[in-house]
């Protein structure tokens, strides 16, 4: 990251077809969690410096939202994987 | 006479002369010459003024670390100031000036701050000028002000085309000297894809300059040669005037190649500088070393220069840069130049080692004076001689020119621009660059081995290395044959004791040795600290020959190591790159993409005044013969739509189609309000909230089947709406099944509005759209008379009987036109934007305006919509905080002005009657305001505190901004038919 | 050692051989009443404020670099206090009015520049916007103009009037909006905190926050223990890394601005000036560099260095916005790292820590705060008490409901 990031879909494509949204660790609450539980999930961030998993779509590609796994101080892309698969957490 | 071309030799073409001009004055120079090299040979030395003391200078370098010589090409808007002479590629007519002088180079007024100079010491600025406190800006600073920068920025528009390239390849070589020449021969000869970029106008780097034979033959030749072997490789990729300028994540190199700069008058079929995205797989780092000036008392007289650069010009340029020159060295590269200048019958005044013994051997008959060193030098605008101090005894040798070699600095600046540090190394007496790691590597001088055999086997070796890992197959390098060289050496030097005038350590910001002896001893004696505080290495060389010695300075001023003061932080660019060129295309008018509805002619043809909006051009108003304002436009429309039948485009509204078995219970988890029970053929009002319970869109969503809706969403977010129902749907619900996409673009629209809108409609459309069979929020696939299927949607945002239409876009105008021919009769308009709002506005219908991104649902009296019966939608959740549900919030009203010719704009505030204006007596804002025709008067929607107890009250609208205050009467946000009944006629 | 006109000549004519350090190299002490931790803006203005206005004693910056080596040295230098928002506004204007004695108060002259800060406008709906700031400033006692398209054609006649994608329709003018040398606002804090006693420690980085009986103790340092009765953070950029040594939940996330400097030129442009149709924002210092920049990189970065593609998006507004730009050549470009907070607004707060307070989330303008958000947390520290001006930038904002969004973008920092 961040000039270019191999998408699982379309291949390696430059940082510009991509829109970002933040941090992928984050998982919606049940609606009856705690309020701390939603005030977390919305507004706190754990915010690492080095291994970051955040969210990206391939708004300009096949539209996805992948899960681009990197570190945020020397921005080496570790993973991209489709949002919708959760490697680190059936692995678990 | 002192500087002078030489009768022969070098790489320049003395078949083709160029005339080209300096401050207005004509010379001669060739083919293959540089700025400099043209402008020493017809003896001018002296070029520019320093920034501080504007003190004359000349020509230090031969290449893109020269702080002097700087100056404005061209004319005009086509004007460049601050080029490097020294890498200025010289044409016929080029047009150069000095700068930062005045009235000329010769007499230059600003010379007086030489004088000033103890009270212009470092950082003086930061300790007077306050008193008194107004006069800094009145007189002070204006003074500052005048005194900036060097060259004149003309700010005229650019007549010039730039543009942008990608590029990519298995291995990069930045620099195409002898370490680069042979690394892209041993990557191409291997097959890989490679690039060999070189910022010169020539390939070949020092080899250009280089006398030591190559495979018996002279070094520029066998430059040619590989050049030749090169440009027979399909795999190869050859730029010249080239500069690799920054190296960005994943091996993503920014590179400026300079098309067209060397010509008078560039083609209009070529850009005349291109942007390249250099995607490489491997990189190597041929750059080379720099030669580090001696700082000595009067090193910055015209005339003192790297002792490389006198070799260049006389190898390279075939100029001689002095008749009588001296050299001031610490290490072997004074003798080297020497000898240069020996071979081309330049006279060598002496040679000055500052090293007491040395294995150097000078040209015979040159006098060599072992430990001495300069402490003087003499002249005014051109050097004419130096005190050479040795021993205690002091002596005045003649000279012209001195060339100054205080060692040597591999160029690592790439290398270390993305956050890793420069390594000292004690050997070297320089700083390498780190193992940067993923794939980007150094090699030769640039990775501190001097010698040319070992930078051409360095080059090859390490390309070969890349080409292995690449899984490329290698065949041992074929290296050339070059004669033994003496390894160059140097003494450290970080500076000349006992000077009799400034020593200068960064020429053109004028930072001497005791700028940064105050540094030090105020404190600022961080290496950072001291950039900042004496501007030693911010300009526009960035340090390329300064910041090495004032790391040295500093260390040996402190006695400790260079290594524990470290370099100031390496950034982009390498050099400096214009705006034009990193801009591309995309400016002006095709800064961004323009959209345009597939109603746009139609608009057109019925006169429409386009504004746009967003992206969008969409119609604002439709002038009439005979309108003269656009007010007069606008109320007729309007008036029109309540009292006939008007057509709006609305087809740049979002449209998603989505589709499948979950498809109703995803869209219940998108909006707050409930869709699962939304009946097939109907249409709801939906609000998206964001998840923190602010609004984040609104927009009505149609059951077309049982598994099949359209969503509609306002114009701005369409984009963003599309990306969050499919962040919803990848990401928060995978396991909901249901499929969707964007079809905004796919359908035209059309609001049919008006009382007679169902005379219109039923007109074009087979189905029955009669007030029974198709009524208020009903939606449809509807047969067009003639068999075009289309969709019907009964839905209102004027509050008339409305009806939209949605066709193929293909049929959008023709579909128009029908309706408007069917309308002629009924009175029909086009109405566009302002018709639009002002329809809105009188209902109490929000767009943009009002849903800003800090309202809930309730503040625009949607509180009721938020479903209590649904387990789970976004933004439930964090809608109920207290400060979302807190009684004071600012809830959206009507206003009113209480006289009745008053207007209302948006923007302006709301104050209780009386009230003082303070931040904690606002009341609130206008957001939307307009006049109604219908009522004969200004109405606005505005948010207030508690607004909706407080219908009926007197509230100052204020808007001190346009010095206008006006009361107003606040009522409901609905002024026209608040009982709904006009919709459902 | 006074700085005037007199000691500069007195100096000089001694070979300026006798100026004094502008502080102290102290070694740090055992304890302090009250740390704060980081040597930026924001902690030295801070450090400063407690000593001269809350008579606080016994007060040290630990900074882990150099003085004044954070987002301080590494900004566009622009100062204003055209805001929108109630929670916003009154600070900002604090701080303007800071500024405007600042020099005086500390000694030094921080070159400021109060040239008029000039928001382009480009559509109806941001007209109306901007006109709500507008009068929301004058609300609080802040003058705005607005000006039209002939006025702005008169005043910056090297705008893009004729050529624009997205024609300027106008502006809103702050007058008494500007610059600062930014370096010198670091040093001249520092010295003055110096002067007043402060200890200002150097290379010394905090690297855990000791707490016993639920409140903080002191600080583990690279230089050490060092014990507290008050602990305040300033450490934007790095704000989570430290709130994450006391367990502090912070709604920050770090994100990398991009800003850019030319070589230097003679005065062209003598204001600041931002794109309403995009983010671009230009200035030209006082040495004659035009300095500007535009939005962040977009993701969470530590990385003080930024992506091409937003180098080259930020050229192209800035051509769009002056076309003359486009020969004038890019010197240098830098990043800094931005704690950028939910909604885009700063936190000046206690912390549910009772001695422990919180300075962070200033975004991409914790420049022109520097002074009232030294002020302010030194009035926090001091008394315990919110300053009135901050009474909004409270950290439990988000969970009660009471954002301040200038942008109206919600809980997505990279849309700030």
């Amino acid at each position: 990251m961040a000039s270019l990031i191999p998408c699982p879909h379309c291949g390696i494509r430059p940082k510009e077809e991509f829109s970002i949204r933040g941090d992928a660790s984050l998982v919606r609450p049940d609606p009856e969690s705690s309020d701390e539980t939603w005030n977390d999930y919305v507004h706190i961030r754990a915010n690492p410096r080095g291994r970051y998993r955040e969210h990206w779509q391939h708004v300009a590609g096949c539209r996805r939202w992948l899960v681009v796994e990197r570190d945020t101080f020397t921005h080496e892309v570790f993973s991209v994987s489709d949002g919708a698969v959760r490697p680190w957490e059936t692995s678990r | 006479m002192t500087a002078y071309r030489l009768s022969a030799g070098g790489l320049v073409d003395r078949s083709a002369p160029l005339t080209f001009t300096f401050d207005g004055q004509s010379m001669q120079g060739f083919e293959g010459d540089t700025l400099a090299s043209g402008l020493l040979a017809n003896d001018r030395m002296l070029v520019g003024r320093s920034f501080k003391y504007h003190r004359p200078r000349g020509i230090v370098s031969a290449g893109v670390s020269e702080p002097n010589a700087l100056v404005t090409l061209g004319l005009g808007a086509r004007s460049d100031p601050n080029t490097k002479a020294t890498v200025a590629e010289l044409y016929a007519g080029l047009d150069a000036r000095s700068q930062n002088r005045w009235p000329s180079l010769k007499y230059d007024v600003g010379a007086v701050n030489g004088l000033l100079s103890p009270f212009l010491s470092a950082g003086f600025y930061y300790k007077t000028f306050m008193w008194p406190a107004a006069f800094w800006e009145k007189v002070y600073e204006p003074i500052i002000r005048k005194a900036a920068g060097l060259g004149r920025a003309v700010l005229e528009r650019d007549p010039e085309t730039y543009e942008k390239c990608w590029a990519h390849c298995d291995l990069l070589v930045i620099g195409s000297g002898p370490t680069g020449l042979m690394a892209a021969l041993s990557a191409g000869r291997a097959g890989l894809r490679v690039v060999l970029a070189d910022e010169g106008f020539r390939h070949g780097g020092s080899l250009l300059s280089e006398t030591t034979p190559i495979d018996g033959a002279p070094a520029a030749a066998f430059a040619a040669a590989a050049i030749t072997e090169l440009e027979a490789l399909p795999n190869v990729t050859l730029m010249t005037r080239t500069t690799v300028f920054g190296w960005y994540d994943d091996n993503v190199f920014g590179a400026l190649e300079r098309v067209q700069k060397h010509v008078a008058t560039p083609s209009a079929k070529l850009p005349v500088e291109r942007l390249w995205r250099i995607a490489a797989r491997r990189a190597l780092l041929a750059t080379g070393a720099e030669e580090r000036p001696l700082v000595f008392g009067g090193n910055d007289r015209p005339g003192v220069m790297m002792a490389g650069a006198l070799s260049t010009y006389a190898n390279r340029y075939g100029v001689a840069a002095g008749t009588s020159v001296a050299i001031f060295t610490n290490g072997s590269a004074g003798y080297r130049t020497a000898a240069d200048l020996s071979a081309h019958g330049i006279s060598v005044a002496a040679i000055i080692d500052s090293r007491a013994e040395s294995p150097d051997v000078a040209p015979s008959g040159t006098r060599v004076i072992r430990g001495g060193s300069i402490v003087d030098t003499k002249g005014k605008l051109r050097l004419s001689g130096l005190v050479v101090e040795r021993a205690g005894f002091e002596e005045i040798i003649d000279c012209d020119a001195i060339g100054m070699s205080g060692g040597f600095s591999p160029v690592i600046h790439l290398a270390c621009q993305r956050g890793a540090k420069p390594l000292w190394s004690e050997a070297l007496k320089a700083f390498v660059a780190p193992d940067v790691g993923q794939g980007f590597g150094v090699a030769g001088s640039a990775a501190g081995l001097y010698s040319l055999p070992a930078c051409l086997r360095d080059g090859a070796d390490k390309a070969q290395a890349f080409a292995n890992d690449l899984g490329f197959s290698t065949s041992p390098a074929d290296l050339p044959v070059v004669g033994a060289e003496p390894d160059p050496s140097f003494t450290a030097l970080w500076y000349v004791a006992g000077a009799k005038s400034k020593a200068f350590v960064d020429f053109q910001n004028d930072v001497h040795v005791s700028d940064l002896g105050l540094a030090l001893r105020e404190g600022f004696g961080h290496v950072e600290h001291a950039k900042r505080y004496t501007t030693n290495g911010m300009a526009t060389d960035q340090g390329k020959l300064s910041g090495i010695n004032a790391t040295g300075l500093l260390a040996a001023m402190q006695g400790i190591s260079p290594a524990d003061v470290g370099t100031t932080t390496f950034r982009p660019f390498y050099t400096p790159v214009p705006f034009g060129a990193l801009a591309g295309t995309s400016r002006d008018e095709h800064a961004a993409p323009k959209r345009v509805s597939p109603l746009h002619g139609w608009a057109a043809r019925n006169g429409a005044v386009f504004i746009d909006s967003g992206l969008w051009y969409r119609p604002s108003w439709f002038a009439r013969a005979g309108e003269k304002t656009w007010r007069e436009s606008v109320d007729r429309e309007v008036l029109t739509v309540r009292a006939n039948v008007g057509l709006c485009d609305v087809s740049t509204l979002g449209k998603i189609e989505v589709f499948g078995p979950d498809a109703a219970e995803f869209l219940n988890r998108v909006y707050c309000n409930p869709f699962l029970k939304l009946p097939v053929g109907k249409a709801r009002y939906g609000l998206m909230l964001r998840e923190d319970g602010m609004v984040y869109d609104d927009g009505t969503t149609s059951r077309l089947g049982p598994e099949h809706f359209v969503v509609t969403t306002t114009t701005a977010l369409a984009g963003g709406v599309l990306s969050h129902m499919e962040y919803c749907a990848q990401v928060l619900w995978p396991d909901l099944n249901l499929r969707f996409c964007s079809v905004s673009d796919q359908w035209a629209q059309m609001a049919i509005a008006g009382p007679k809108a169902r005379l219109v409609v039923q007109a074009l459309v087979e189905d029955d759209v009669s007030n029974a069979a198709f009524p208020f929020l009903a939606a449809k696939a509807v047969t067009l008379k003639g068999g075009l299927k289309g969709r019907l949607f009964r839905i209102s945002f004027s509050g008339e009987l409305a009806y939209e239409l949605a066709v193929p876009a293909g049929y959008g105008e023709a579909v128009a036109d029908a309706l408007m021919e069917a309308g002629r009769a009924h009175g029909i308009c086009a109405y566009g934007l302002e018709a639009l709002n002002v329809l809105r506005i009188e209902k109490g219908h929000v767009t943009h305006a009002e849903l800003d991104g800090r309202v809930t649902p309730d503040d625009v009296g949607f509180g009721r919509m938020l479903s209590s019966q649904k387990a789970d939608f976004i933004g439930k959740r964090l809608s109920t905080r207290f400060g979302l549900t807190a009684a004071d919030r600012m809830q959206m009203v009507g206003l009113k002005p209480i006289e009745k010719d008053k207007d209302i704009r948006a923007g302006a505030h709301l104050l209780r009657e009386g009230a003082k204006p303070s931040t904690l007596n606002d009341q609130g804002y206008v957001s939307s305001a307009c006049h109604s025709p219908v009522l004969g008067q200004f109405i606005a929607l505005g948010f207030l505190k508690s607004g909706r107890e407080r219908y009926g009250e007197k509230v100052v609208i204020w808007d001190r901004l346009r010095g206008e205050e006006t009361l107003a009467e606040v009522c409901s946000p609905v002024f026209v038919d608040p009982a709904n009944a006009r919709l459902n006629l | 050692m006074r700085y005037s006109a007199f000691s500069i000549v007195k100096n000089a004519l001694s070979g300026n051989v006798n100026w004094k350090p502008a502080w102290r190299q102290p070694e740090p002490k055992p304890f302090y009443d009250v740390i704060i931790v980081g040597g930026g803006g924001h902690g030295l203005a801070t450090a400063y404020y407690l000593a001269k206005e809350f008579g606080v004693r016994n007060i040290a910056v630990l900074e882990k670099g150099y003085l004044g080596s954070g987002n301080v040295g590494r900004n566009t230098t622009i100062v204003r206090s055209n805001y929108m928002l109630p929670g916003n506004e009154p600070f900002y204007e604090f701080s303007m009015k800071l500024w405007e004695g600042l020099e005086q108060d500390l000694n030094y002259n921080a070159m400021l520049s109060q040239r008029g800060i000039i928001n382009l406008f480009h559509n109806d709906g941001q007209r109306d916007a901007y006109i709500r700031r507008g009068n929301a400033m004058w609300m609080e006692g802040v003058p705005a103009e607005l000006l039209d398209r002939a006025a702005l054609r008169k005043m910056l006649p090297y705008l893009n009037f004729d050529h624009a994608r997205f024609p300027i329709i106008g502006g809103l003018l702050q007058k008494r909006g500007g610059t600062a040398r930014h370096d010198a606002v670091a040093w001249g804090f520092g010295r003055a905190a110096d002067k007043h006693g402060v200890d200002l420690i150097q290379n010394c980085e905090v690297t855990g926050i000791r707490r016993e009986n639920g409140v903080v103790t002191g600080v583990e340092t690279s230089r050490g223990f060092i014990g507290c009765g008050k602990l305040g953070l300033a450490a934007a950029g790095n704000t989570s890394r430290v709130g994450q040594m006391a367990g502090l939940k912070l709604p920050i996330e770090s994100h990398v601005l991009q800003a850019f400097v030319t070589e230097g030129l003679k005065p062209a442009i003598n204001h600041v000036i931002t794109y309403g149709a995009g983010h671009f924002y230009i200035s030209q210092s006082d040495k004659g560099g035009l300095v500007f920049g535009a939005e962040i990189d977009g993701y969470n970065s530590y990385a003080q260095r930024g992506n091409l593609a937003t180098v080259e998006h930020v050229m192209e507004e800035g051509v769009t916005m002056i076309p003359g730009l486009s020969r004038a050549r890019v010197l240098r470009s830098w990043g800094g790292v931005m704690d950028m907070s939910m909604d885009g607004s700063p936190i000046i707060s206690r912390t549910p820590i009772d001695n422990l307070y919180l300075n962070a989330g200033w975004c991409y303008g914790g420049f022109k705060a520097t002074p009232a958000s030294g002020w302010c947390f030194a009035h926090l520290i001091a008394k315990n008490e919110t300053h009135p001006v901050a009474r909004f930038l409270r950290l439990d904002r988000f969970e009660r409901g009471y954002p301040i969004d200038e942008h109206g973008a919600g809980p997505q920092p990279n849309l700030h």
